[in-house]
């Protein structure tokens, strides 16, 4: 067996493997295994590695291949961001709160990849509570960006990303509330997709925002978001929020192409923000659709420039509730010896949360509170309100937003950590996705300074197969998405 | 209360809805289970958990709305209600606050001299209830999740309510209302209704409100009753004292009758209501509230009212069978298989019925003697078989389990005895008997007539028809 390029392939192509008998399941788990061992002192992307149950499920999936029956991802490998319940396994969201919480269910998109096959190799190092840019905020370190280690992958899906990035698992899931998905998948050149609000179940995802949550995933290449998302999406009775609307066949769509495309600009995404570099790649790759067929015209979004500080009301308002239920009284961390019951809350609470996770709960309960709510909290649904109303009035007349994922390639480790503004503005481009529940996706466009550059696309709401067609195109068209990172082949 | 105050009550009441599941889960609301063996992984705030809207729940709030001819709100919005407490496993408790299911009914009950009052129901809303600590486990408190997640529909009155009496009889009112249409089986000492009290006074004749406290958790209607009676004489006490009544969330102490504080820390939460985005805005249809319409039954009102109307029942007695839905339709099943008149069997259900019920602790529909056994046996009261005594005595019987009424008559020979011969044999040689007691009779000491009738009917064992007894006795002594 080709060892040497087991880790490079992607999810695709370890499908056509399994499926010619070239390759085994076990032997695809067995190579990853190591490749994490090897890599981990580097990146730290890792929270929990299920070697164990990774092995057993892929002998389960040879035996099942061998008996002639397969599923969609039968013997293909996925690592799930550690937020994402697994049954049996720890899942700690990058909290001490919950670092010795081991989940008894799993999450709907874990248990829908399972039933499909796939093998999970272990769990993902993120931000505490999914609440980061950076991954910094993570109580078990922070994950480095295999472009350059001194750099942070990204957040808060940073460890999916950064083990997708360095060529250690094909593909894995993330989530997104602000662009904690697209967001690493541009500072570390891979694929980020974040669906529709409701396409995918939140059911098991422990809730950050819940009104913005949403489940993605991060892989190298367009056709493999296609593929899990396929798998992953579609209605949930456990998830009132998730919507009856039928999966497409969106491997189908990838064909498309971009003919005829509208695509719109958005003005307010190309101001001074905008890393210089980064904006030639991406205006470089808009070029490149608009010569394959693709019509751009220049969009406004009159209040896109309000979605920052309305997703930092609203967000935290969600997370500040969301979080009430870590308390030490049923599960995850206690404090010792709590002499009483405030004490408990107390302690408990001010122990088991890092400071990033707190700010938000202070911030949070602020805006909720008697005499503040219509100041903030409703006037951020309001604005809210408009910025959808704005994102309908332009899906009028384009196909597809575009501009950058982020203002700048990835930053350096504690490089923006002591200003949480700077921080949060990392957001900035995609932050109105989750506002008004619409799918986006990033795809790498390019370097500056020897760091990815993510292209952003974002659709009307169901339009995954537009926007999954559109990269797709694009990413036969280039190579950026097959560049690997150096030391890391 | 003297005259020159009066007293302003309003009702929020906390019933637990009958659904087989709860609100938010799958898990069963069944009573009484080892502690928290009834609660999923929903009902203990799981990380990653999502509620969904038990379907049911929705039906029995919107079959009270109409019910009491409220407004039935097309969109509501489910809220969360944000305060840590170690029986409440999210950090919040899903309600509703601004948009609640249901607004705006009313509520007809009797007031203290017995005239129709309307109370009028300012909203009723779908809620979720917390677990319950269990306090003295050592230096430890168990908390008990079994409860968490258990529906309630909490009923919040106007301040229509002037006095206790009053309260109590508007919450006797809702309970007989649900359970009539069987959204709560309205038990009390579970928990499953309850209520918390707002009152304030005011000088009579006064339009504007006083300074109002809250009593809270009160689960008896002699309990609210009571402790209403208190406050309101304190109160009353405070102000003709020239003080200020203090607002503030109050506790009735049951044992010692009075009202105290809670502790500050038990009280003034900023709740942070906010709708929860788990949970989409709970839209109802025409077609829904139409269906649920279908399934209303006659209401408790309308059945007192039918009660004396149809079956010429003293409106005393009308009140105290329709109260009850089991006990009017136990009612309405005897008095239709009967040939003795209905006011017969209401006395029958209200008094040796309702003994032997509450001697056994039982609930009518457990009663050892079902509708047809009764109607037997007044019908054989009735057609003369035997006496209105011996009938007791074959009651008794009955409910001891010797039996149909025919069968134990048959087999005690409790047959009546009217036959005028054979009676009259009996009350000769009665009189013949006591020859002093006869003459003392006919003397003019009526009184003694009594004393004959009770020889006679020992003679025959108490089967002696009575009417005949007299009219023998009198004939036989020729008296007055």
């Amino acid at each position: 067996m080709d060892g040497e390029a087991l880790h490079g392939r992607t999810l695709t192509e370890l499908a056509q493997g399994l499926e010619s008998g070239e390759i085994t399941a076990v032997g695809i788990a067995e190579h990853l295994l190591e490749r994490i061992a090897q890599t981990e002192e580097r990146l730290n992307a890792f929270i929990t590695v299920t070697a164990d149950e990774a092995l057993a499920a892929a002998a389960a999936a040879d035996r099942e291949r061998a008996a002639g029956r397969t599923r969609p991802l039968l013997g293909l490998p996925i690592v799930h961001k550690d937020l994402f319940c697994t049954r049996g396994v720890l899942t700690t969201c990058g909290s001490r709160m919950l670092s010795n919480f081991v989940s008894p269910y799993d999450a709907t998109v874990v248990a829908r990849l399972r039933e499909a096959g796939a093998v999970m190799l272990g769990k993902t190092n993120m931000d505490e509570f999914a609440m980061g840019s950076s991954n910094e905020t993570s109580w078990y370190g922070p994950v480095r960006n295999p472009w350059d280690v001194t750099r942070s992958p990204g957040g808060s899906s940073g460890g999916t990303a950064a083990a997708v990035a360095a060529r250690v698992v094909p593909a894995g899931t993330g989530t997104d509330t602000g662009g904690s998905i697209r967001q690493p998948a541009a500072l570390t050149g891979t694929v980020g997709l974040k669906p529709t609000y409701g396409r995918v179940s939140r059911f098991g995802m422990v809730a950050f925002a819940s009104s913005l949550d949403q489940a993605g995933v991060i892989t190298r290449t367009v056709e493999d978001a296609a593929l899990l998302l396929g798998v992953m999406a579609g209605f949930d009775e456990k998830d009132s929020t998730s919507v009856d609307h039928p999966v497409p066949d969106y491997r189908a769509a990838l064909g498309r192409g971009v003919a005829g495309l509208k695509i719109g600009i958005v003005r307010q995404h190309f101001d001074e923000g905008l890393d210089a570099e980064c904006a030639e790649r991406v205006r470089a790759a808009l070029s490149l659709l608009e010569r394959e067929g693709a019509v751009l015209t220049e969009i406004d979004l009159p209040h896109i420039d309000l979605s920052v500080p309305t997703y930092y009301v609203v967000a935290p308002a969600e997370a500040s509730s969301n979080l009430s239920r870590f308390d030490g009284v049923r599960f995850g961390y206690r404090a010792e010896n709590p002499k009483d019951l405030l004490d408990l809350y107390c302690r408990t609470r001010g122990e088991g949360f890092g400071a990033e996770v707190k700010r938000r709960i202070m911030t949070g309960t602020y805006v909720l509170s008697a005499g503040y709510y219509d100041a903030y909290y409703l006037r951020a649904q309001k604005v809210r309100e408009l910025i959808s109303r704005d994102f309908r009035e332009a899906f009028a007349t384009v196909d597809v937003i575009a501009g950058p994922t982020a203002p700048t390639p990835a930053f350096a480790l504690g490089e923006k950590t002591a200003d949480p503004i700077t921080m949060y503005l990392n957001d900035i481009y995609t932050i109105g996705a989750n506002l008004a529940g619409l799918p986006g996706i990033s795809i790498p466009c390019g370097f500056a300074r020897g760091l990815p550059v993510g292209l952003h696309l974002v659709g009307a709401h169901f339009a995954e197969e537009t926007l999954l067609a559109a990269a797709h195109h694009y990413q036969a068209l280039t190579d950026w998405h097959r560049a690997c990172p150096e030391g890391f082949a | 209360m003297n005259g020159r105050w009066e007293a302003v009550i309003g009702l929020e009441i906390h019933t637990q809805l009958a659904t087989v599941s709860k609100i938010f889960s799958g898990a069963p609301t069944a009573y009484g289970a080892a502690p928290n063996t009834q609660a999923s992984l929903i009902d203990l705030g799981y990380p990653g958990v999502l509620p969904v809207l038990n379907a049911e729940a929705v039906r029995m709030a919107v079959k009270f709305g109409l019910a009491i001819g409220a407004t039935i709100a097309r969109r509501s919005i489910l809220a969360r209600k944000n305060y840590f407490y170690p029986d409440l496993p999210k950090g919040y408790q899903i309600s509703q606050y601004e948009l609640p299911v249901v607004a705006d009914g009313t509520l007809v009950i009797q007031d203290a001299e017995g005239q129709d009052k309307t109370v009028r129901i300012t909203r009723a809303h779908l809620e979720e209830d917390a677990g319950k600590s269990v306090h003295g486990l050592g230096p430890f408190t168990g908390i008990d999740l079994n409860r968490a997640g258990t529906p309630l529909l909490e009923i919040v009155s106007a301040p229509d309510l002037r006095s206790a009496a009053e309260a109590a009889a508007y919450m006797r009112s809702i309970h007989t209302l649900v359970r009539y249409l069987r959204i709560s089986d309205g038990n009390m000492q579970e928990g499953s209704f309850r209520c918390d009290a707002n009152v304030s006074v005011r000088p009579r004749g006064e339009s504007k409100l006083g300074t109002r406290t809250e009593i809270k958790n009160l689960n008896s209607f002699r309990f609210v009753e009571k402790a209403l009676e208190y406050e309101i004489e304190r109160q009353i006490d405070v102000l003709e004292g020239g003080g200020e009544v203090v607002q503030q969330t109050l506790l009735f102490d049951a044992d010692r009758g009075v009202t105290r504080p809670m502790r500050s820390k038990e009280e003034a939460n900023d709740y942070r209501y906010f709708p929860d985005p788990d949970l989409l805005p709970l839209e109802i249809d025409e077609a829904f509230i139409e269906a649920v319409r279908q399934t209303l039954p006659e209401l408790p009102d309308a059945r007192r009212r039918r009660f004396v109307e149809a079956y010429d029942l003293r409106a005393e007695d009308a009140a105290i069978l329709a109260q009850n839905p089991a006990v009017a339709d136990y009612f309405e099943a005897v008095a239709g298989a009967t040939k003795a008149a209905p006011r017969v069997a209401a006395n029958w259900i209200i008094g040796d019925l309702t003994a032997l019920l509450n001697r056994d602790g039982l609930e009518i529909e457990a009663s050892r003697i079902a509708p047809p056994a009764l109607a037997e046996l007044l019908d054989a009261l009735e057609s003369g078989t035997i006496s209105g005594k011996i009938a007791k005595d074959v009651f008794e019987a009955m409910w001891a389990g010797e039996g149909s009424a025919g069968e134990i008559i048959a087999a005690r020979g409790l047959r009546q005895i009217s036959d005028p011969e054979a009676l009259g044999a009996v009350v000769r040689d009665v009189v013949a008997a006591h020859p002093a007691q006869a003459a003392e009779y006919r003397a003019g000491k009526d009184k003694l007539l009594g004393f004959f009738v009770g020889q006679v009917m020992k003679a025959t064992r108490g089967q002696a028809n009575p009417q005949e007894v007299n009219r023998l006795l009198k004939e036989a002594l020729g008296g007055s």
